[in-house]
């Protein structure tokens, strides 16, 4: 440190202009960053701040299901992106239990969510990840899986089935 | 070449190339710092591979949920050199984390992380995770099947983190289900946040480097003393030190020119991965499985007891991480080599076996129903018996073959049953059968009577290979 830095040091105006100095600079830094911050923080946290809507989507006739049978059935999401293509479709297993009763399970294993598949001879949903084993009414019957298969709100509407689109089912660290 | 000479002069004058850069490039190293220093830097060689090839990918992909696998088509098949590029950058990322896991386990075993180099090791250790993490987001951006369902698996993970799990598996995936943000996040993730952490920390762990030295070879009872180390290392290198640039250096060069090549030529004889069906979450014909970094993680998940899995899904990663970064806060100062660390040794084996084992486990995947098994063939029945060979039918109707192994076929998931009945009576089968167990669903409401007496008939008759 020179002499001049000695004598900027000890002056108690040179120590308030410094004090002044610092704080404006970093004050004005943080003002800007905090500004730009705020459509950057936007554009990382909006899938949690926007809520997608629930919508009930036909997935079939009633008299396409028969009783007894569980059957793959695709629906669109809601609201998706015109960019989505053909990643905007889901899809569930459809069992029609009684004449007017109908289960609709999610298509995603509980134990990482990988696409279980219905075995029809064997009565058996199976997932090729981890070899978790289902039931037909969505009870684990053998392999890893914490719980049962999720299942979606499903409707008879007049003639049509419909399912209402539902957020991929994420298991928590309690299940 | 007078005049050249004197262009160049001028230009190192005002850009001052030679004065910034040559201190770094001829800084000195201790001697005898040999082949098993090359490592980190082909790490550095791989990465700027993989910044090259990232480039040239990003010109042909696109990045949009619904045009991303038609454009990967595109450079497999159609452009100009594309497949090549495509197998460079997938066969460079196997190299970088093949070079940053040989690199970390030297410095372990070597305990180069010791005083003062902490920070040099921490830093190692985050990039060691973002280069993982790179690995995997590229995955994702094949965006084939695999890459949509290995998402989902990603965020199912993310959604074991107590209190913010589905925020985060939210987060991964922009919304609530895959869609049009999913790939444009996993895209963003991988060319350009992760990235930039990587810079930055590549950066700072270069700055360590020469700032604190690279670390000389181990001696049997030289210890590490944080009080007297720095004056020892000044003085060792103003004595013994060689400049790194070219008498270390080309060792590194040698060894980098190697990699990249051994890259380009897996790249050109063997090509990236094929990509699997279109990237449609409706279709669940799919088998997702990680690229062979991930495989081991991946057999683990198949091997834990379920009932602690969820929370060793979150607790196991964190637990690695946080003993990672604490090893040099728990032991930086002593003993340096190996032979005065055999546990060190030790541990570092058993990690390898450790990983080794489930990485070969997982190419096998026992536990996965083996949904391509065909019906029993007429020799692997071999009986006329007509209640036997429809219980050989029944066995593969119901899915006893995806899991069970009849001579060479079915799965492997529980025990091959090619001669059962030597081990088991029919009232044990049905026994068995009726009530599963815990890897096997109890069969007793799916079958008819009569279906499990035809099942129990067949097995009872397996008695030999």
């Amino acid at each position: 440190m020179n002499k001049e830095d000695d004598d900027i040091k000890k002056e108690p105006e040179n120590e308030q202009r410094r004090s002044f100095l610092i704080k404006l600079s970093l004050g004005l830094s943080f003002l800007s960053a905090a500004v730009a911050g705020v459509p950057v923080l936007a554009a990382i946290f909006a899938p949690l701040i926007e809520k997608t809507p629930k919508l009930w989507r036909k997935v079939g006739e009633l008299n396409s299901f028969k009783v007894g049978t569980t059957n793959l059935v695709t629906f669109e999401n809601a609201d998706p992106e015109k960019w989505s293509g053909v990643t905007s479709k889901s899809a569930a297993w459809l069992r029609r239990d009684e004449e007017n009763k109908f289960t609709a399970f999610s298509a995603n294993c509980t134990h990482l969510g990988c696409p279980v598949r219905w075995e029809a001879d064997a009565h058996l949903f199976m997932c090729p990840c981890h070899g978790g084993v289902y039931y037909k009414d969505g009870s684990v019957a053998a392999g890893p899986p914490p719980k049962s298969l999720v299942q979606y709100p499903v409707r008879i509407n007049k003639n049509a089935i419909e399912i209402q689109t539902s957020a991929i089912p994420i298991t928590n660290i309690s299940a | 070449m007078k005049r050249l000479k004197k262009i160049w002069a001028w230009i190192d004058d005002r850009s001052g190339f030679t004065e910034i850069f040559m201190p770094l490039i001829k800084h000195p190293v201790p001697p005898g710092s040999k082949w098993s220093y090359v490592f980190g830097s082909a790490t550095l060689f791989c990465l700027v591979l993989q910044v090259i090839t990232g480039v040239a990918l990003s010109l042909l992909y696109q990045p949009s949920s619904s045009e991303a696998y038609k454009s990967l088509q595109f450079i497999t098949n159609d452009a100009a050199f594309g497949n090549v590029l495509r197998g460079i950058h997938y066969f460079g990322a196997s190299g970088m984390i093949i070079m940053v896991s040989i690199h970390m386990i030297r410095v372990y075993i070597t305990a180069a992380y010791k005083y003062p180099r902490e920070m040099t090791w921490i830093s190692g250790v985050i990039l060691f995770f973002m280069t993982i993490a790179m690995g995997f987001t590229g995955q994702l951006l094949r965006w084939d099947s695999n890459g949509v369902w290995s998402s989902v698996v990603a965020a199912e993970q993310l959604g074991r983190i107590p209190f913010i799990g589905k925020w985060a598996a939210r987060l991964l995936l922009g919304g609530d289900t895959i869609g049009g943000h999913s790939l444009s996040r996993f895209y963003s993730y991988h060319v350009f946040i992760i990235p930039a952490i990587i810079f930055l920390f590549v950066g700072y762990h270069l700055m360590l480097v020469i700032r604190n030295g690279i670390s000389e070879p181990a001696k049997v009872g030289r210890l590490v003393d944080p009080k007297t180390y720095r004056a020892w290392y000044k003085q060792m290198l103003v004595e013994k030190g060689i400049p790194f640039w070219p008498y270390a250096a080309w060792r590194d060069v040698i060894f980098g020119a190697i990699t990249i090549i051994s890259i380009i030529l897996l790249a050109i004889f063997i090509g990236p991965p094929k990509l699997t069906g279109a990237p449609n979450p409706a279709s669940l014909n799919a088998n997702p499985a990680p690229d062979w970094y991930m495989l081991s993680i991946f057999s683990l998940f198949a091997l834990m007891p379920p009932k602690i899995e969820s929370y060793m899904i979150i607790i196991g990663p964190a637990l690695t991480i946080l003993i990672l970064l604490a090893l040099p806060f728990v032991s930086n100062k002593g003993e340096r080599h190996p032979l005065r660390r055999p546990w060190a040794v030790f541990g570092s084996v058993c990690v390898i076996v450790f990983v080794f084992s489930l990485f070969l486990l997982g190419e096998r995947s026992p536990w996965s129903p083996a949904f391509e098994a065909k019906p029993l063939t007429a020799k692997n029945v071999h009986s006329t018996d007509t209640t036997v060979i429809a219980g050989s039918v029944l066995f593969y109707k119901k899915g006893c073959l995806y899991c069970h192994r009849i001579n060479d076929q079915g799965g492997f998931k529980g025990p091959e049953l090619s001669d059962v009945s030597l081990r088991l009576s029919p009232a044990d089968l049905t026994i068995r059968i009726v009530n599963g167990g815990s890897n096997m669903p109890a069969y007793g409401g799916i079958l008819t009577k009569k279906e499990l007496n035809t099942i129990v008939a067949f097995l009872n008759s397996r008695n030999s290979k």
